[in-house]
């Protein structure tokens, strides 16, 4: 499982970083997606993979945490999903008057010269 | 403990001022002059008070504890040489008053000068009666921020804005040399009180580092007292109202530097580089300053001038630091003090009343202003140093001290020399003062015609301190037990006793003074016409000024070249900037694992199931399929990033963390919604016109490709290591031991949120509110591209009062689900804290539950039956959230301390009762209002587009009527 999950990190990780280096801010927008996804699994993928385990405790009782989930990077995982939410949110925002203000989604607020930078 | 309050009152009293007097209306000269004078001299009235203490040598004290965990608090001492200081500040604050009162024109704000006057004193008084040295420094730059607020106080004037910044530069750039100084000091005897600093004299000069923290405290106290190199903001500063210049910048603030040096001499003076540096430079400032005095055309230029070659000659005596130099300088401070602020106020009434302040223009205006001529005349000879005046006396201890030897060599011999030929300049100066304004034929072309004197109220506080000038001259013991105070507060109690003399016999210094008296009237006499035709300063030497290389260093530090670096290093487009981040990011990722990156010997493996990865190969097709798709299939891509999203979810559910499923799954949902809501604005992109398949573009992908799988191949190895590894324990198992004991709840990733971590949460959901409220404020002024306002493609031929009909049957579908989303939402709100759920995913799913309804639905519609106020549900989920933390300070916890219990209720049985309850309920709302505000804000922009439509078509069936009525 491990070696399909770190691989599936490094799928979406390169994905991601394709994109956020092109030009067009659509298409950042998507990488942001995507690089937040890789890094959410991987910031959960720290707490190790355990399967039918989840942190959910008896009420009372000595509790052996071996036998949970490693909860901590779930709670980090589950603040990151909401800051990514925001902040795709945002710059979905940025991109749209960013469009309505120059004309063009480049994320340079202006289209290449078209002989030097044929992007 | 009375005195105890009174200090606090002391230093209070002139901010209570400053406060007052800043609510006070425009125009109120009166009231604002009255409510600074009494909280000046209400502060007068204290010091009478603390007189007894003082002079029976005790030490008042004052501390009010502030961070003792820190060892800072507000700590005031005052001895006799602070009281002394204070008494000084506060009687010429409280003269400066009433002139000002009557300087200022009618139409000059005034309670705006006032109240920065106030707060200067306050800032001033501060500084005097620190006991702890970096709050002595915070009330030095308090001034320094103070000073440059009333230099440009008339800010219309380029001159005042000008000498305001420059003065504000060298000042504070100064007190941070101080600030860092006093920190190692305060490192090198272990701790920031200032008796702790003056008893450990011997440890510092001892200490390696003696050299730095001495240079860095004394840059701090030359700028402040316009010490060579760094004078030349004092005369930029004359820019200042009359008043203010003669407060500020020549009886108090500019004492600073040298209330410094004498204060730390004790622990900081006694070697050879002190003497050399302070000694030294302040000479060459007595000098220099004389000389360029001279040759000033401008009386605030000569004054200004002048108060540096005295403060030079202040700075002077603290560097030969013997006990009667010590006391020469305590004196002189006092009698500068008196007879440059009243010549400060004369030149004010000179331009008051002629109109100018230009030597060479003024001229026999003794028959005009016949008593101000005397006063005028009187004050300048004390500063000359003419025998029977306070300045004769200082004067002459001054000339006794360069005679003594203070180690030093060269400079020890040649002090008495520098002294004469300094002190013939000041005597030149005064005499020029004088002779020039006040003698000779009178002048015809002065600005003002009718030129008289004063309104009495305006010369009175002038009359005051030369009156002060002429009795502590004729009875100079009557300066004595002042002196004796102060300087047995510097020097300590075995200080002999000083007794100021105005007669010692024929001496050396009498000789010195009176050839300075004649040498300076014959000076001034030769060379008056050529001086007065001259530039403004001393022949050859007004070339170079300091100013001029202040200026030219200012430009380019500030300009020329980090506009430069600016040119070679930077780039204003964004991809370069990212391709940097990432390449850097790599890179820090590599040096940080290198070496350490080892497969463990014990493997921590799950088996493989095969299920998972045909998911992750269909996820990672998507995620490669968005990449390829997202520059001219939006919409595909955005498909394909859906499905990679869900395939993270449903890996979050098969690793124990139904948690981040659920709110994976949710907020899946709603960016979606939000991206195709974005879609729409965005141009078309034409395959045809773009050079994609050009070589310079495939190159610039190619690159890009090999970063992207780099990055990819050094997370995936990074997490392979990582995850392989046997776990170590770690604070998840104390998370997990104690969230029902201490958090009350079984589900432990909830109540870390909600409980343990809630201070994180508290900040996450304000950043949520934050992004809510920016893009709110963004899509205001939206104003879509021209081609985007069309109707788009699936409405078009419809008439717009069909459009309600056109989704029927799936916005009844939702009208329906609508009320099911909402018992959902409060399912998973309900069970959050002992199953998986909570207050972030309700939230969402309650707008996902909305938005469909907008989704479906024309937005009229909606909107006339829901009234949906997301700002005000944003603000009172925050407002519960706090109110939730604020509640735990009443029972005497920290900020958010949260406490469970579980209740019995009838026919429902036990329920969960935390206050992290009410605080996943604000989570609830903030995350609803949020969520709303967004995608409302977003969804309304069609709305918009809309009545764009409908403006341009009706412009166009006006444009086609006028061309018929034209035809």
């Amino acid at each position: 499982m491990e070696i399909v999950l770190s691989a599936a990190i490094g799928v979406l990780a390169a994905s991601g970083i394709w994109l956020v280096l092109r030009p067009r801010t659509f298409q950042v927008v998507i990488g942001l997606c995507l690089l937040s996804y890789a890094v959410n699994i991987f910031i959960f993928s720290m707490g190790r993979l355990t399967i039918g385990k989840p942190a959910i405790m008896p009420k009372g009782g000595w509790v052996n945490a071996a036998e949970y989930a490693d909860p901590l990077p779930q709670a980090l995982v589950l603040t990151a999903i909401v800051i990514s939410f925001a902040t795709t949110a945002l710059f979905l925002v940025v991109m749209m008057v960013s469009k309505g203000l120059t004309g063009t989604d480049h994320v340079d607020g202006s289209e290449p010269d078209r002989n030097s930078e044929g992007k | 403990m009375i005195e105890q309050n009174l200090i606090l009152i002391l230093v209070l009293l002139p901010f209570i001022g400053a406060l007052a007097a800043a609510t006070l209306p425009v125009n109120a000269h009166g009231a604002a002059a009255w409510v600074s004078g009494l909280s000046l001299a209400g502060g007068l009235v204290i010091l009478v008070t603390l007189y007894p203490q003082i002079s029976e040598d005790e030490v008042v004290r004052s501390l009010v504890r502030w961070l003792p965990i820190l060892s800072i608090n507000l700590n005031f001492r005052m001895d006799g040489f602070a009281w002394m200081f204070t008494f000084i500040v506060l009687s010429i604050g409280l003269l400066v008053v009433v002139y000002a009162r009557f300087y200022l024109s009618k139409t000059d704000p005034v309670p705006r000068f006032y109240s920065f006057l106030m707060a200067f004193t306050g800032a001033m008084v501060g500084m005097l009666l620190s006991g702890n040295i970096l709050m002595l420094v915070v009330f030095w730059e308090l001034t320094s921020i103070m000073s440059f607020l009333l230099i440009g106080y008339w800010h219309q004037a380029q001159a005042a804005r000008d000498g305001a910044r420059m003065s504000l530069i060298v000042t504070a750039g100064g007190g941070v040399a101080l600030t860092v100084g006093m920190l190692v000091l305060g490192q090198i005897v272990g701790g920031y009180d200032i008796d702790l600093v003056l008893r450990s004299g011997a440890v510092i000069r001892e200490h390696p580092l003696y050299p730095v923290v001495l240079v860095l405290v004394l840059i701090g106290a030359f700028t402040k007292s316009a010490q060579f190199p760094f004078h030349f903001w004092l005369p930029g500063a004359m820019a200042a109202p009359t008043p203010v210049s003669a407060y500020l910048h020549s009886a108090t603030m500019v004492k600073m530097g040298v209330f410094l040096l004498i204060r730390f001499q004790p622990a900081l003076g006694g070697t050879d580089l002190w003497f050399w540096l302070v000694c030294g430079i302040g000479m060459l400032t007595f000098t220099m300053g004389a000389v360029i005095a001279l040759f000033r055309h401008d009386i605030k230029g000569l004054l200004a001038y002048s108060t540096i070659s005295h403060l030079g000659l202040i700075t002077a005596l603290a560097g030969m630091g013997s006990e009667a130099a010590i006391i020469a300088a305590i004196f002189h401070i006092c009698n500068h003090a008196a007879f440059k602020a009243s010549l400060f106020m004369t030149a004010g009434i000179i331009d008051h009343e002629t109109g100018t302040r230009d030597l060479r223009k003024l001229s026999g205006l003794r028959k005009a202003l016949p008593v101000t001529f005397i006063l005028a005349t009187i004050a300048s000879a004390a500063m000359a140093g003419v025998p029977l005046l306070n300045g004769f006396l200082s004067k002459e201890m001054f000339l006794t001290e360069t005679m003594a030897t203070h180690g030093g060599g060269l400079l020890n011999r040649a002090l008495p020399w520098i002294a004469a030929f300094g002190s013939v300049f000041s005597v030149a100066y005064a005499l020029r003062f004088v002779m020039e304004v006040f003698f000779g034929p009178e002048a015809q072309d002065l600005p003002s015609k009718h030129v008289h004197e004063p309104i009495h109220w305006m010369r009175l506080p002038v009359e005051l301190l030369v009156i002060l000038c002429v009795a502590v001259g004729i009875m100079p013991w009557l300066a004595d037990p002042i002196l004796n105070i102060a300087g047995r507060a510097v020097l300590g109690p075995e200080m002999h006793d000083a007794h100021v003399a105005l007669w010692h016999g024929f001496n050396m210094p009498l000789m010195i003074s009176l050839f300075a008296l004649a040498a300076g009237a014959a000076l001034w006499v030769t060379f008056s016409a050529r001086i007065n035709a001259g530039p403004e300063g001393p022949p050859l030497l007004y070339r170079i000024r300091a100013q001029k290389i202040y200026e030219w260093l200012l430009l380019r530090l500030t300009w020329v070249w980090p506009r430069g670096l600016h040119r070679l290093f930077g780039t204003e487009r964004l991809q370069p900037q990212l391709r940097l981040v990432i390449v850097l990011g790599i890179i820090a990722a590599a040096v940080a694992v290198w070496g350490g990156l080892k497969a463990s010997e014990t493997r921590l493996t799950n088996d493989l199931n095969p299920a998972f990865a045909v998911m992750w190969l269909i996820g990672g097709a998507c995620a490669i399929g968005a990449a390829w798709q997202a520059k001219y299939h939006r919409f595909a891509a955005m498909v394909l990033l859906g499905g990679a999203g869900l395939i993270t979810c449903v890996t979050f559910a098969w690793f124990s963390a139904p948690d981040l499923a659920v709110t994976q799954l949710v907020v899946e949902i709603v960016t979606t919604v939000l991206l195709l809501l974005g879609l729409r604005w965005l141009p078309k992109r034409r395959e045809e016109i773009v050079g994609d398949d050009l070589l310079p573009a495939k190159i610039r992908r190619g690159r890009d490709l090999i970063i992207a799988v780099i990055g990819g191949a050094g997370l995936a190895g990074l997490a392979y290591v990582v995850m392989t590894r046997p776990l170590i324990p770690n604070i998840g198992d104390w998370f997990l031991r104690n969230a029902y004991y201490e958090g009350g709840g079984t589900n432990t990733v909830n109540v870390i949120l909600v409980d343990f971590r809630a201070f994180d949460t508290f900040g996450e959901i304000t950043v949520l509110a934050i992004v809510g409220l920016t893009v709110y404020a963004l899509l205001r002024r939206f104003r879509p591209g021209s081609e985007s306002i069309g109707a788009p493609e699936q409405q078009q031929g419809y008439a717009a009062d069909q459009l309600g009909d056109f989704m029927l049957i799936p916005s009844v579908i939702m009208r329906w689900m609508f009320p099911v989303t909402l018992v959902v939402a409060a399912y998973f709100f309900f069970r959050g804290h002992d199953l998986p759920g909570g207050g972030f995913s309700a939230g969402v799913t309650v707008a996902i539950g909305l938005l469909l309804q907008y989704l479906a639905s024309n937005v009229r519609w909606i909107e006339a039956r829901i009234t949906i106020l997301p700002i005000r549900w944003m603000g009172l989920g925050l407002l519960i959230a706090a109110a939730t933390g604020i509640g735990a300070w009443l029972f005497g916890y920290p900020f958010l301390t949260a406490h469970a219990r579980y209740l019995d209720l009838p026919l429902i049985g036990k329920v969960p009762m935390a206050t992290a309850m009410a605080f996943d309920l604000g989570v609830f709302l903030a995350v609803v209002g949020a969520t709303v505000l967004l995608l409302i804000a977003i969804a309304h922009q069609s709305l918009r587009a809309a009545r764009l439509r409908e403006l341009e078509e009706e412009k166009a069936v006006e444009k086609a009527q006028k061309q018929k009525e034209a035809v």
